[in-house]
């Protein structure tokens, strides 16, 4: 019977996501520049929320959009063909400071895939990674630049993030085998 | 994710949720051929072998944009510059294509069955790109993903198949699947075309072409396949025009919102009047476009369904 701990509650999520949107107007001065890009499932609903609370800093509307990885995936030979979601960039993100959102980082090939996504769409001026939960355990040399908590894990154990547009109902859960 | 298939064969063995598993994947891939850079690297690396033992144009054109635009190496092979002609079988050419360490070959023939022969002698994946009178179900897919991105649902639609039905490996592969999700399926034509055979496949058929096209919401015109004819099943393409093309008068009684569909080629003034083939209505052009999007997430899927262990995210 897998063990399950809540890491994080609905509280706490907002928490976090507050203080990475002071974190991201600390290191851009230039509001105008900053896109948020989420990676679904998780990242598109926590960008989406990041946007709300710079929106409130900055007072004015942070872009939003939604990038799938799965065609850029370096595992595709590995896995079952894996279900792609809509990606949705309504602006150009040429000259941008884009911020790649995720729930999770991990292995940092999520974030690979979705850098080489990002560039068949323009060429960013900044690209910067803002992830709710780093459990460590990177197989790339990739660092996240705003990080929600930080969660030492074991390799055999899961973190599942649940967020939704209910934020109410959303929680970091890790499950020990 | 409910897509574990090597091949893809036929569209008789697949489920609903397979089907609409490649219907969704077929959106993205349709979004990726609005992009400024239409390339996505999932195949990269990958060899295809497009065997097309059977002459093709527009199904080859579009599986080889469609393998570009995964960034897959291809190898073109034609049945008029090949061995076939220097009496080389089936099997050995494919051990040879084989043996070029390909990954997937993409077969049209015209012996159906070919294409299922091939997956039980060879390791790379098959996908059939028609085979004889059989099957063609990379047409039916991009059929089913027009209907449904044009009426937002498949179930319950009433779709008329008007023409060469017993030689169209398009209409069988289309009763399939638009029977398994839950369309209402008219066959309609001359009746040394449209055996009442077909009633087994759970479809509709009658003769009276008025009565097949008045409830419509899709009418899929077939082409008359002069190529697999043995002997002339209707007295002259005249009498067939007048009997069954769709004409103008014959417009005027179907539902407004109805859409005209057709694989290609086009047998101008034949089965369709040019003015209808251009009108609003025909959704011909569009078809060619989703062929290319649901290529694109055939190849994708058959790739990832290898039976390659899944791994975590």
């Amino acid at each position: 019977m897998p063990e399950s701990t809540v890491i994080l509650d609905a509280p706490a999520i907002q928490r976090a996501l507050k203080r990475i949107a002071h974190e991201i107007v600390e290191r851009n001065l230039n509001s105008a520049d900053v896109v948020l890009i989420g990676i679904p499932k998780g990242g598109d609903h926590l960008a989406r929320q990041l946007a709300g609370f710079l929106s409130e800093i900055w007072k004015s509307p942070v872009p939003v959009g939604v990038l799938d990885v799965s065609m850029h995936r370096d595992d595709l030979d590995h896995r079952a063909a894996p279900d792609i979601l809509p990606t949705v960039i309504p602006f150009d993100v040429t000259g941008k400071t884009v911020v790649l959102v995720d729930d999770v980082l991990f292995s940092g090939r999520t974030t690979r895939a979705a850098m080489d996504a990002l560039n068949d769409f323009g060429r960013p001026k900044k690209i910067q990674l803002a992830v709710l939960i780093d459990r460590g355990h990177r197989e790339l040399p990739i660092k996240a630049d705003f990080v929600g908590k930080n969660v030492p894990t074991a390799p055999d154990e899961k973190i599942h993030v649940r967020v939704s547009e209910d934020i109410q109902k959303s929680e970091v859960v890790l499950e020990r085998k | 994710m409910s897509w574990t298939k090597k091949h893809l064969l036929d569209i008789e063995s697949l489920s609903a949720g397979e089907i609409v598993t490649v219907l969704d994947t077929a959106r993205a891939f349709k979004a990726v051929g609005k992009r400024a850079i239409k390339k996505v690297p999932a195949l990269r690396g990958k060899t295809v072998v497009n065997l097309f033992v059977e002459p093709s144009t527009r199904t080859r054109i579009s599986f080889e944009l469609a393998e570009q635009r995964l960034s897959a190496d291809i190898v073109n092979f034609s049945a008029e510059a090949s061995s076939f002609k220097k009496g080389e079988t089936l099997k050995d050419t494919a051990r040879n294509l084989e043996a070029l360490n390909a990954d997937f070959i993409v077969i049209r023939h015209s012996a159906s069955g070919a294409p299922h022969f091939l997956s039980r002698v060879i390791n790379a994946s098959v996908i059939n790109a028609g085979d004889g009178a059989h099957e063609h179900p990379t047409q039916a897919l991009l059929d089913a993903f027009t209907i449904r991105e044009k009426k937002g649902k498949l179930a319950g639609l009433n779709v008329t198949i008007l023409g060469d039905v017993l030689y169209s490996r398009v209409a069988r592969s289309n009763i399939w699947a638009l029977t398994k999700l839950g369309a209402n399926v008219t066959l309609c034509g001359p009746s040394t075309l449209v055996p009442k055979t077909f009633e087994r496949m759970g479809c509709r058929v009658t003769y009276d072409v008025d009565a097949a096209i008045r409830d419509a919401d899709v009418i899929n015109l077939l082409r008359i396949q002069h190529e697999r004819q043995r002997k002339t099943m209707f007295p002259s393409i005249g009498e067939y025009t007048s009997l069954f093309g769709l004409n103008k008068a014959r417009l005027a009684k179907i539902k407004p919102d109805a859409l005209i569909m057709h694989p290609g080629p086009i047998n101008r003034g034949v089965e369709i009047d040019s003015e209808i083939a251009d009108s609003h209505r025909s959704v011909i052009l569009e078809q060619v476009t989703n062929g290319l999007a649901v290529r694109m997430a055939v190849l994708f899927l058959v790739n990832g369904g290898k039976g390659a262990k899944e791994i975590a995210g």
